[in-house]
């Protein structure tokens, strides 16, 4: 067991695990943060995505032991208080319907705008190309993200 | 209890409002309750060892050894579920004489696709259990696949199951076909493909499963968690009343979890053994390779026609991969298909026949259109062959064959009535958005210069039928449960509302197009209405959720219990008003008195004074509330016209979809928000079909697309955005509406297909084999230019011979070749 100590959601953790735990299984089984879900076991889905200092990181592909010290942010934790513009904006452009990839295509779409503010529907796309859904089409996805851009998520 | 009340302000309606969704709020913000989050107090995990053989006698399973491993609490082989597991239902028997083989949950003789689970272990955390699979000693001894059911039906095959390899034989025909091929001018004959497919809900399979006292709560990723009670108590003799099914959040199911599965039943009875809470969750390799796929069939077609074009009869043999076992509607979906090959068009004669085939593969069942899309590939990629045969635009022959606007209703050769529809107006819409005209003569151009990248313009006038009901009908091909739907309307004393729905959502939005519903036919504010599903509990009667069945069923099921309510209503409003009931005048949220409309009293305050039940009328229940159980008497028959402009590299075999235009008539709509993203949904995944997504088998039958690195689920940079309209004609049920969930997979695969086809008619080429990779692309235009195109089945089946070595490619196998080629 190695003992690791990270800040989720703003609240800080110290635990033991073992060292092969990915990091999806940390956050939700020890920490709770059912928020994060499981898509796949290869890194393509992009489900499980979250933000470890700030960039975005699909958690399996993590060790819990590798985000030692990491400041993560999960969909639980991405807005202070009411929603966060991209949350708004995917529930204004109808861009959830079952909405098991809503989390991990939120955080992704927020490092894409942190990157590129303002994105051109193409750069939407090419940059949630790690994240799959299969319920809307992207259609609606790729106006959420255009819209919470506009609204100016970065600021 | 006042009678005087304010009149409320007339509300606007509810149904055709944009409203966003109720769902949203929880799913955005990571509050959800998906089945892998439930925990429990010594709740246990279970995981699968499965096999690595597609086809294998079991000579031995030893579990001892895992048993001893660190965090095990159980270890159980198929043995030990041998006297109480039962077989896996099969509930569609669609012939009299049709073979469905014991499909036990686990293994317990023989295997007959990689995956099948022939042990598990049981231990304290997901780690430890999939560790100790290890320790579980397996001796199979190999049997030989059955991996090509067009071979599967010979005498020298090797045999799936003892009773052979053919399921069923089902044949439906309708008219003179022989009269209908006689002499005609023109007869058009194509073998098309449907490939294998895997459903990918994104949220994998989990089970949950608690016994305490006697009584059963199964949590479980599925569409149907009421027929999944009924089938859990017939399979296990657990009394159905001692079985909870909950159904809590479902990420996504497309038909993957309109299934009663091994795991589900497994759960039950190791929960049963231990005492103990348990979980199993899926890992995507594992469902890849164990929630049933779709499609798999083979499809051999004969059109007759007249030389203006005129559709004489249509003769459809099909072949259809079943895989090893017959699960909950395996033999039903290319069935379903047997009503939809007329489509939107008159004919005199047709004939369906169907043989559904045994393969040591994962079973397939439904997936989104469930033999519709397969139905609709064929008719609409024929009648373009038709056009080409004929020198005619294909939007001209279409017209020329389909049922006009002023003939509805209208019974098709199928034997539907098809109760309305406007295919002229959805196709002069989609020809206004699509600049059809203006892609035609582009078209021309790249072709006269030749130009390496050459546009294909597709199309598909496309119908389908919804609702899977009414109960008779599917009574009468042998569906084993009815076609109803329940609701339930509790009206609490607060004047809010409680609607409960047996229909099962998994992201459909059905919280929010309910609450539009009950809000106009009650007049509460949507607000007000809290939808409530999901839960046998709490919604003790449903039929759940598949078929775009929701609506068209549910909807109207609730238009029925609020109905009720209503009449309840106005007795105990007489009352309080001291009018008689036949003087009171409800407008939706209010009775008055006829000719004193100040004198009135609202929905709310009826509830309440309910409550209360001190001054109702003698002799009359106090409640309001009501229940409904609505069975339609005919399906619904959405349809529409998309337009597909591709943009085919020659060089590459690359395609690009340039443009989408896709109007559908889905007749009234609740909420064009919900509707608009059904349609983009379902045209993803028909897209998909066309170009990206087949499940692969190699020649020992290991599943090779095991994983979404293999699978190709496409993501947002794959494909293209969607110019999405409506026309509307109205259903003939009292919502006027028709259903939407499939709409788009049943439309788009022929459209990409036909535009694709389109681009390299000039080429001589006139098929290419789903999905229409760069690769198959580019080699049918490299067979192409090396001389006469070989058809596409010939292609494949090239492709199977050099992997295969010798399975010989005989035409598909059914006997029968009764006819002219053109």
């Amino acid at each position: 067991m190695a003992e690791i100590t990270v800040t989720v959601d703003g609240v800080k953790y110290s635990d033991q695990v073992e060292p092969r735990m990915l990091l999806v299984h940390y956050l939700r089984e020890v920490v709770g943060k059912t928020g994060t879900p499981i898509g796949c076991d290869t890194s393509n889905c992009g489900a499980c995505t979250v933000l470890l200092d700030g960039q975005s990181v699909k958690s399996c592909s993590v060790l819990a032991v590798q985000a030692d010290g990491a400041d993560i942010t999960t969909i639980q934790g991405l807005a202070n208080g009411g929603l966060h513009p991209l949350q708004r904006a995917f529930h204004e452009e109808h861009a959830v319907q079952c909405g098991y990839c809503t989390p991990g295509m939120i955080l992704a779409a927020s490092d894409l705008l942190r990157e590129n503010p303002h994105p051109s529907d193409d750069e939407i796309r090419d940059g949630l190309e790690g994240n799959l859904c299969r319920c809307t089409g992207y259609e609606n996805i790729v106006r959420a993200v255009r819209r919470a851009a506009q609204a100016g998520v970065s600021e | 209890m006042t009678a005087q009340t304010e009149i409320p302000e007339a509300k606007t309606a509810e149904l055709g409002k944009a409203r966003l969704r109720k769902e949203d709020e929880r799913l955005i913000t990571g509050q959800t309750n998906w089945t892998d989050n439930i925990t429990l107090p010594g709740m246990l995990h279970i995981a699968f060892l499965r096999s690595p053989f597609a086809h294998a006698r079991i000579t031995s399973v030893d579990v001892s050894a895992a048993r001893n491993e660190p965090g095990v609490i159980a270890a159980y082989s198929g043995a030990d579920f041998a006297a109480e597991q039962g077989s896996l239902p099969c509930a569609w028997p669609v012939t009299p004489d049709i073979v469905i083989p014991a499909h036990p949950p686990m293994a317990v003789d023989e295997v007959r696709y990689v995956g099948e689970a022939v042990a598990c272990v049981v231990a304290r955390d997901r780690y430890a259990a999939a560790d100790a699979l290890a320790a579980i000693e397996v001796d199979y001894e190999q049997l030989p696949p059955v991996l090509d059911m067009r071979t599967a039906l010979e005498d020298a095959s090797p045999k799936v199951h003892e009773a052979g390899n053919k399921s069923f034989d089902f044949v439906f025909p309708q008219g003179d076909l022989d009269a209908a091929f006689r002499d005609a001018p023109v007869v058009i004959e194509r073998t098309y493909r449907q490939q294998r497919l895997i459903p990918s809900a994104m949220e994998p399979r989990a089970v949950v499963c608690s016994v305490v006292g006697g009584e059963f709560t199964l949590w479980s990723s599925t569409q149907i968690p009421h027929i999944l009670r009924v089938m859990l108590a017939l399979i296990t003799g657990i009394p159905e009343q001692n079985i909870r099914v909950i159904a809590p959040d479902v990420g996504g199911g497309f038909g993957s979890k309109l299934q009663v599965t091994a795991e589900e039943v497994l759960a039950v009875l190791i929960a049963r053994k231990l005492g103990r809470p348990v979980k199993w969750t899926e890992s995507r390799s594992e469902g890849n390779m164990t929630v049933h796929h779709g499609r798999d069939q083979w499809q051999r077609l004969r059109l007759a026609a007249d030389r203006d074009g005129r559709i004489r009869g249509l003769d459809v043999d099909l072949l259809a991969d079943m895989g090893a076992y017959l699960m909950l509607v395996t033999p039903g979906v290319p069935i379903l298909g047997a009503f939809m090959y007329p489509a939107i068009y008159k004919m005199d004669a047709y004939r369906f026949r169907c043989v559904g085939v045994f393969t040591t593969k994962m079973p397939t069942d439904a997936y989104r259109g469930a033999g519709r899309p397969e139905a609709t590939f064929a008719i609409e990629r024929l009648v373009d062959e038709l056009a080409i045969e004929l020198g005619m635009d294909p939007l001209a022959v279409r017209e020329r064959n389909w049922i006009k606007h002023e003939e509805f209703p209208f019974t098709t050769v199928a034997g539907l009535t098809y109760d309305s529809g406007n295919y002229e107006a959805a196709t002069a819409r989609a020809r206004e958005l699509f600049g059809y005209d203006a892609l035609r003569k582009e078209q021309e151009q790249r072709r006269a210069s030749n130009d390496p990248v050459q546009l294909g313009i597709g199309i598909s006038t496309f119908t389908e039928m919804c609702g899977l009901a009414p109960s008779r009908v599917v009574g009468s091909l042998a569906y084993g449960a009815g076609g109803w739907e329940h609701a339930s309307i509790r009206m609490l004393p607060t004047g809010k509302v409680e609607v409960v729905t047996g229909s099962s959502a998994h992201g459909q939005g059905h919280e929010t197009a309910w609450s539009q519903i009950v809000a106009d036919q009650l007049g509460v504010p949507f607000e007000d209405i809290r939808v409530l599903h999901g839960d046998t509990q709490t919604s003790p009667r449903g039929l759940d959720t598949y078929g775009s069945r929701s609506l068209t069923v549910g909807g109207l099921a609730l238009v029925a219990a609020c109905d009720k309510v209503v009449d309840k209503a106005k007795v105990i409003a007489a009352g309080l008003l001291e009018a008689s009931a036949d003087d009171l005048e409800w407008t939706p949220g209010r009775f008055s008195v006829r000719g004193d409309p100040d004198k009135g009293v609202t929905i709310g305050e009826v509830a309440l004074a309910t409550f209360f039940a001190h001054n109702t009328p003698e002799g009359v229940e106090p409640s309001i509330d009501a229940d409904a159980t609505y069975d339609p008497d005919n399906f619904s028959f959405p349809h529409g016209t998309h337009l597909c402009a591709t943009e085919v590299d020659t060089e590459t075999g690359f395609v690009k979809i340039r443009s989408y235009v896709a109007v559908d008539d889905v007749g009234a709509v609740v909420n064009p928000l919900i509707v608009e993203g059904q349609v983009h949904g379902g045209l993803a995944q028909g897209i998909a079909q066309a170009l990206y997504e087949e499940a692969v088998y190699d020649d020992d039958g290991n599943l090779v697309t095991s994983t979404l690195a293999d699978y190709l689920v496409p993501s947002a940079a794959d494909l293209p955005s969607y110019v999405t309209d409506r026309t509307e004609s109205r259903a003939a049920n009292s919502l006027g509406v028709k259903g939407v969930g499939e709409a788009g997979t049943i439309a788009s695969t022929p459209a990409v297909v036909n535009a694709i086809v389109d681009a390299l008619r000039p080429l001589g080429i006139n098929d290419v084999e789903m999905p229409c990779t760069p690769e198959r692309v580019w080699r049918a235009i490299q067979d192409a230019q090396g001389g006469e195109q070989a058809s596409a089945a010939e292609q494949h089946a090239a492709r199977q011979s050099d992997q295969t070595q010798g399975h010989s490619p005989q035409g598909i196998g059914t006997p029968d070749p009764t006819g002219g080629a053109a």
